[in-house]
């Protein structure tokens, strides 16, 4: 069932399979959130009680879904490393863990910009901020461990293993709010089927939020290509790749 | 369209700070994220030009010297 999947933990398929997807995945990126981005700020509806602030949700929630789905999706490759020892794996953990700490930063900065206006702080030590908070710690963490060794395998074990422990804090993320008294309000576009907000407000949500998986599998393929080189420098098709690129 | 004039959509009806603080501080990130991704790769590939350059050259540093012993050897061997 999963055979066809074999190939691809080869470094060199998986490489240009990734340089075929890159092209459309940034174009899809940029005309979403191109789109997105104008219909919030200038179409939708201020809302009734938070005026106009209420166009930080378009950024602030992507950002933090996402910081959230790529933790899990960094820790699923990091359990894959471990546990079936494919390289590929560890080569994408390092690829994945800039982008969740890219995303979490505008999940928090954000956040705080909104929380200004609409609760009087830019930041309280409540449950839902300060998990997102060690969110950030921990993406900080697994690339400092990439970093700190210069065996790439031992980098990942740590790294990984770190990912991994890290996990447990997701879904203090998620039900923060609901476990935790907090001024952070609850979950209005992640309730399936039935979101609690008017459609004027939640299609714009949609087209953002697709146009940042988008964006966000895009600049993940950059960075994995640009660690599969590192890593296989020594390699022939890598040599011949890069006397290629030179000829050109 | 929410706003008639150019000036109340930037004011954002007081709440342009907040809203242009975040879109701006957004778009930053993202940019230097692709920006950096983009000249990653490209740092890669040079550093492993570079790294083939310095082999060649080698080898045919030793080549050279071993054509220079050999030539020196047929030299003594003759005279």
């Amino acid at each position: 069932m999963w055979k066809w999947l074999h190939p691809y933990a080869n470094p060199e398929v998986s490489y240009h399979f990734t340089g075929k997807l890159i092209p459309w995945f940034s174009k899809l990126a940029f005309t979403l959130l191109f789109i997105g981005i104008i219909w919030a700020l200038l179409f939708v509806p201020a809302d009734y009680q938070q005026g106009n602030s209420f166009r930080i949700f378009y950024l602030h929630v992507p950002a933090a879904i996402l910081s959230m789905g790529i933790y899990v999706g960094m820790a699923i490759a990091a359990l894959s490393s471990l546990v079936w020892q494919i390289k590929l794996a560890d080569t994408s953990v390092a690829a994945i863990a800039p982008v969740g700490a890219v995303f979490t930063a505008i999940a928090l900065i954000t956040g705080a910009a909104w929380g200004r206006p609409t609760w009087g702080t830019w930041w309280v030590w409540d449950a839902r901020l300060t998990s997102e908070l060690i969110l950030l710690f921990l993406y900080l963490g697994v690339i400092a461990l990439h970093n700190a060794f210069e065996d790439k395998t031992l980098a990942g074990k740590a790294a990984g293993i770190l990912a991994l422990v890290g996990v447990v804090n997701i879904p203090i993320i998620k039900y923060s709010v609901e476990w935790w008294n907090t001024l952070h309000q609850g979950s209005t576009v992640s309730k399936l089927g039935a979101p609690s907000m008017s459609s004027s407000m939640y299609w714009p949500f949609v087209v953002c939020f697709i146009g940042f998986i988008c964006f966000v599998t895009w600049v993940i393929c950059l960075r994995f290509r640009a660690e599969i080189l590192a890593r296989n420098a020594m390699r022939s098709w890598v040599r011949d790749l890069v006397t290629q690129q030179e000829s050109k | 369209m929410q706003f008639s004039t150019f000036a109340e959509f930037i004011a954002m009806d007081g709440h342009g700070f907040y809203v242009w603080l975040s879109y701006g501080v957004s778009f930053t990130l993202l940019t230097l994220l692709v920006f950096f991704s983009i000249a990653k790769n490209k740092n890669i590939i040079i550093q492993i030009r570079r790294r083939q350059q310095r082999e060649e050259k080698l080898k045919q540093a030793a080549k050279q010297q071993k054509d220079n012993i050999s030539q020196e050897v047929t030299h003594e061997s003759t005279s």
